[in-house]
């Protein structure tokens, strides 16, 4: 039982960044705006997440209080980069994935040259302890308490309410409707009047703001409040990819795909923890494959009735309409 | 109107007809491009460090003419990932995975160069062509799981990358002749397996360097001359319009992903190959499960090259200039990044300067030179214009 608790644990950190990246992306997508740049706007909400957490931590700033306001730094300045993407690929109607791309190699590049410029060394390394031993009442819950609220982090709590909190204005709000309708059929919302390269930025920004959320996260649950630029985010932009597509670009599918992905991660990792498969005496190396491979199985079986938006990747052009 | 009755309607090759070619355009929007990445460098030079910024731009700009021999060895492999991102992106097709397909090459090009036992003259030619195997394995995957079960090739690469990476890594760490577990890293290649090279005194470049400019000249000619380059392009221009006229898509997609995989494959092998005398280089690999930087650069080669084989050829070596560029730079207090960052802000403007460039030059005809355009045939001039007042009637 023990184990489980531990994967659960160790899992939830993980999956909360996929999670809220994951949904970023979708918001950008359904938006009609193909956002290859993940990787790069949870790099950059990483790092200056980190960086306020490396200026702040001298104070005597309660941890948690700190996570939230590095959340907002963050978002804002993830925020700030997809505009990037959003002014070429809405204003400039450039190619959606070579900006992208573009995008992703700026960041890694810049942390580096900043780190070593400001700091000499690769990264920001913080020492700020975010982790939560126990949460007072709740954690004392049997069962579920030991679950979800032992050695854990705030972000997950925080990353369950950013799913509710997109589930409604996807589905529940005419902002949503709006967004969805620019990523299927941009000529007929805009012949209703919808302005369509302002859903586009819309949709792009919010990516941009969870994606930010979702690298500092990143840095809370998985590096310690770390970032480094070689290995950046660890490829998870382009994971919190395939758990959009994996997730049929839906909400609660993402969700359930972010979990999936993130349990066989966290297995991976935790192999010589578990009697069980320790003994098995495979390589582990096949377990750190394993989340790849299952991914694809999965993806295999799902993907012949995938739909992509329809109109995504495509410049708005009011011209052509 | 009559003036414009002399449009030049002769398709002879005239100064104009150069300069107003689609292919020109594309150049001197990228040329647009380099020159804004370049002034951006050039601005976070003069932040990190004002006292030496013209040294150390100028090293940028010129210093790999000193080492030309070095710009060709290091532009090898990312021409061979370049030449891989760029064919799939023909296709419309976006391969991030080069570089999962250029570890298996080069892992491949390594078994057999310290697992099989072959005389000196073949053993070589037999470790790229295995380093070729090993890449079109790792983009046959993708493409069989693109063309029959739909799965989107991005996310299939990406995956492929970590389980070509991690597989590489453990097959090397389990394999004793190849694996020095004490240096963490491979043996260095023997002798008989290494690239021969083109014997220029202090550099390293090689004979790989020519073989990939002919495989990128011979991928302009399969594109440009061949029903197969003809059907490849249709169908990344429309993928239904060119299924509808009867064009294999499915086998398409996969012979083109089999061949991108065997292009990188082949950097791969190039680079564990070549001879060189820069520690690390070459010649040995290191498990450290890192995925390889070159097939990312790849990426940035093709974009830069227009996805066409001979720009790639061109955006290769120039990008593999500015990076010894930036290495010179380091001398005066510079870190090498910078060239990191002023090549994704090329590839970011250039993602856009085709309009950027059609825009100035609207402006330079409007305010400059205050001609008409006069290579459209007369008609379509007069149906656009007439186009153009309907439009605006209907807007009034």
């Amino acid at each position: 039982m023990s184990t489980v608790y531990y994967l659960i644990q160790n899992m939830l950190p993980v999956a909360i960044p996929l999670l809220l990246v994951a949904l970023g992306g979708m918001f950008s997508e359904r938006s009609g705006i193909v956002n290859i740049a993940l990787e790069g706007i949870m790099l950059f909400g990483a790092f200056f997440g980190a960086l306020f957490v490396f200026f702040i931590q001298k104070s005597q700033i309660d941890p948690q209080v700190i996570i939230l306001i590095g959340m907002v730094v963050a978002g804002f300045s993830g925020l700030i980069y997809s505009l990037l993407l959003s002014f070429a690929a809405v204003t400039m109607k450039a190619n959606q994935t070579i900006t992208g791309v573009s995008l992703n190699m700026l960041i890694p590049a810049a942390i580096l040259l900043f780190s070593k410029m400001f700091f000499n060394s690769d990264g920001i390394t913080t020492n700020m302890n975010f982790y939560i031993r126990k949460v007072p009442v709740l954690g004392d819950i049997p069962f579920i308490g030991e679950m979800f609220f032992q050695k854990t982090y705030l972000t997950v709590v925080l990353g369950l309410f950013f799913l509710v909190i997109s589930v409604i204005v996807f589905y529940k709000t005419r902002f949503g409707l709006r967004l969805r309708a620019c990523g299927e059929h941009p000529q007929a919302a805009d012949s209703v009047g919808i302005n369509v390269y302002f859903m586009r930025y819309a949709g792009v920004s919010i990516s941009g703001i969870l994606g930010g959320i979702g690298g500092f996260f990143y840095s809370v649950g998985v590096l310690d409040g770390n970032v480094n630029g070689h290995t950046g985010v660890a490829g998870f932009g382009f994971l919190a990819l395939a758990v959009m597509i994996f997730g049929q670009w839906k909400p609660i599918r993402i969700l359930l795909a972010a979990l999936f992905f993130a349990f066989l991660r966290t297995l991976a990792y935790s192999v010589v923890l578990i009697p069980f498969l320790d003994n098995l005496g495979i390589n582990q190396t096949y377990y750190k494959m394993l989340p790849y491979i299952a991914t694809m199985v999965v993806l295999a079986f799902t993907s012949r009735k995938s739909r992509a938006p329809k109109a995504e990747g495509i410049p708005y052009d009011k011209a052509l309409r | 109107m009559q003036s414009k009755k002399s449009s030049s309607r002769n398709k002879g090759i005239t100064l104009k007809n150069i300069t107003e070619s689609k292919g020109f355009t594309a150049f001197t929007s990228v040329l647009l491009a380099i020159f804004l990445g370049l002034i951006f460098g050039f601005i976070v030079m003069a932040f990190a460090g004002p006292q030496n910024v013209f040294k150390g731009f100028s090293y940028i700009l010129l210093g790999g003419f000193g080492r030309f021999g070095d710009v060709l060895y290091f532009a090898t492999p990312i021409l061979m990932t370049g030449l891989s991102v760029g064919l799939a992106f023909r296709m419309g097709l976006f391969n991030i995975g080069a570089s999962g397909q250029y570890t298996m090459g080069m892992f491949f090009a390594l078994y057999v160069g310290f697992m099989w036992d072959l005389p000196p003259e073949i053993h070589w030619i037999a470790a790229i062509i295995a380093g070729m195997v090993g890449g079109m394995l790792w983009g046959f995957i993708p493409g069989i799981f693109k063309a029959f079960l739909n799965v989107n090739e991005v996310i299939t690469t990406i995956m492929f990358n970590y389980i070509g990476m991690y597989l590489v890594d453990m097959l090397i760490q389990g394999n004793l002749v190849l694996y020095l577990s004490s240096n963490a890293r491979t043996n260095y290649l023997p002798r008989t397996v290494q690239l021969p090279s083109l014997g220029i005194m202090g550099s390293n470049v090689n004979v790989g360097i020519i073989m990939a400019v002919i495989i990128g000249i011979i991928l302009f000619i399969v594109l440009e001359k061949t029903t197969f380059g003809y059907e490849l392009k249709a169908t990344g221009f429309n993928k239904h319009a060119s299924n509808y006229a009867g064009m294999k898509g499915k086998t398409n997609i996969i012979l083109t992903m089999v061949i991108a995989g065997g292009l990188a494959g082949l950097g791969g092998a190039f680079a564990i190959l070549a001879p060189s005398a820069i520690a690390g280089s070459s010649m040995t690999y290191e498990p450290i499960n890192i995925i390889a930087v070159n097939g990312f650069n790849g990426i940035a080669v093709a974009l830069l090259g227009s996805a066409n084989p001979i720009g790639i050829i061109f955006s290769a070596t120039f990008i593999s200039f500015i990076q010894r560029g930036g290495t010179l730079a380091n001398l005066v207090g510079y870190k090498p990044e910078i060239i990191d960052v002023v090549i994704a802000v090329i590839i970011y403007f250039s993602a856009f300067a085709m309009i950027m460039n059609s825009g100035i030059g609207r402006f330079i005809k409007k305010y400059i030179i205050k001609k008409p355009h006069t290579n459209i045939l007369l008609e379509d001039l007069e149906a656009v214009e007439e186009e153009i007042e309907v439009q605006n009637k209907e807007a009034e």
